[in-house]
C-alpha cells in the first residue's frame, strides 16, 4: 500500500535524477572551456529519460534510441568504453554520454563553446527547477488526500 | 546527489584559473626585469591546462588542473643602452620576453572563464536549496 504512494512520484523523481547529472556534464563543459583538446560532451536527455523509467508502471513508453552509442566489444583485451554511469529502473544498460558536434573548431581542438555550454546550462537549471515543481505539487496532492479531515 | 559533485569541477575550474591568473600577474609584473636571480632577463611564463577525471568510470564529470607551467624560451627584444649597468660589450641589454597585449588578453579570457565557473556553483547551490525544501 504505502509504496503506492511513491510510485507516484517515480517519474520525476528519474527526471530530477538525470538533469542533475546533466547539469554536472555541462559544469565540466564549463570548467574545461580553456583544456586543450578537450572534448565538449552532453546526454541525449530523451533517450535516457527513456532508458530511465523504461518499466515504470503508469508511463507511457516513450520511443527509445538508447545504447546506440554504446560500442560492443569482441575481445577480452579490449578496453570497456565508460558509459554514462545512471542505469534504468529496470536496471537496464547505462545510457550513454554523447560528444557535442562543434560549430567553430579551435586551434587547440578544444571543442567547447561557452555560448552554447551557458544556454544549455541555464536550460537545464530551469528544467531541474520545473521538475522540482511538478514534485512538488505531485506530494503537496498526496499531503492532502492523506489528510485526515 | 551528484550534484554535489558540481562543487568539486568547478572548484578545480576556479583553483586552476586564479592560478592561470597569478602566473599572468607574475608576467605582467616582471615586463621589464632584465635581471632575475640568476642575471638573466626574466621568461614569460604559461600555465598548461589538463583535464582531470575525478572517476575513471564515470566521465562525466571531467575537472580541470593545472599540469604544469611552462617558460617562454623565446629571445627577449634586445635594447640599445650602453649606460645600463647590464649591458653587454656591444650596449645591448636583453629585454624579458614579455608580451603585455597578449598578457592582457589572456587576463581577460581568465577572469571571464572565472567568473562563469562561479556562476555554475552559483546555480548549482540554488537548485540543490531548492531541491532540499521539497515537500514543503
Amino acid at each position: 500500500m504505502l509504496n503506492r504512494l511513491s510510485t507516484h512520484f517515480d517519474f520525476h523523481g528519474e527526471a530530477l535524477k538525470l538533469r542533475s547529472e546533466r547539469q554536472r556534464v555541462i559544469a565540466s563543459n564549463i570548467a574545461n572551456a580553456d583544456t586543450p583538446g578537450y572534448a565538449a560532451r552532453d546526454v541525449d536527455f530523451k533517450s535516457a529519460l527513456a532508458n530511465a523509467t523504461k518499466g515504470l508502471p503508469g508511463v507511457a513508453s516513450l520511443p527509445s534510441m538508447a545504447n546506440s552509442g554504446a560500442i560492443s566489444t569482441t575481445s577480452a583485451g579490449h578496453m570497456r568504453v565508460p558509459t554514462f554511469s545512471l542505469s534504468n529502473a529496470a536496471g537496464g544498460n547505462p545510457t550513454p554520454l554523447q560528444y557535442r558536434q562543434p560549430a567553430q573548431g579551435s586551434m587547440d581542438s578544444n571543442s567547447v563553446d561557452m555560448d552554447v555550454e551557458r544556454a544549455n546550462f541555464a536550460d537545464n537549471s530551469i528544467r531541474y527547477e520545473a521538475s522540482l515543481r511538478f514534485l512538488n505539487g505531485q506530494i503537496k496532492t498526496m499531503n492532502l488526500a492523506v489528510t485526515g479531515q | 546527489m551528484s550534484m554535489f559533485k558540481i562543487f568539486d569541477v568547478s572548484g578545480s575550474g576556479i583553483s586552476a584559473q586564479s592560478q592561470r591568473l597569478n602566473v599572468i600577474a607574475s608576467n605582467l609584473a616582471n615586463a621589464d626585469s632584465v635581471a632575475g636571480p640568476d642575471g638573466k632577463a626574466y621568461k614569460a611564463r604559461q600555465v598548461v591546462f589538463q583535464t582531470q577525471l575525478r572517476d575513471a568510470n564515470d566521465q562525466g564529470s571531467a575537472g580541470v588542473r593545472v599540469a604544469n607551467v611552462t617558460e617562454d624560451q623565446t629571445e627577449g627584444r634586445r635594447i640599445h643602452d650602453p649606460k645600463h649597468p647590464l649591458a653587454d660589450d656591444k650596449g645591448y641589454v636583453t629585454m624579458p620576453n614579455v608580451n603585455v597585449v597578449e598578457e592582457m588578453v589572456n587576463m581577460i579570457s581568465a577572469s571571464r572563464s572565472y567568473q562563469s565557473n562561479v556562476e555554475v556553483m552559483n546555480t548549482a547551490k540554488s537548485l540543490l536549496s531548492k531541491t532540499l525544501t521539497l515537500g514543503n
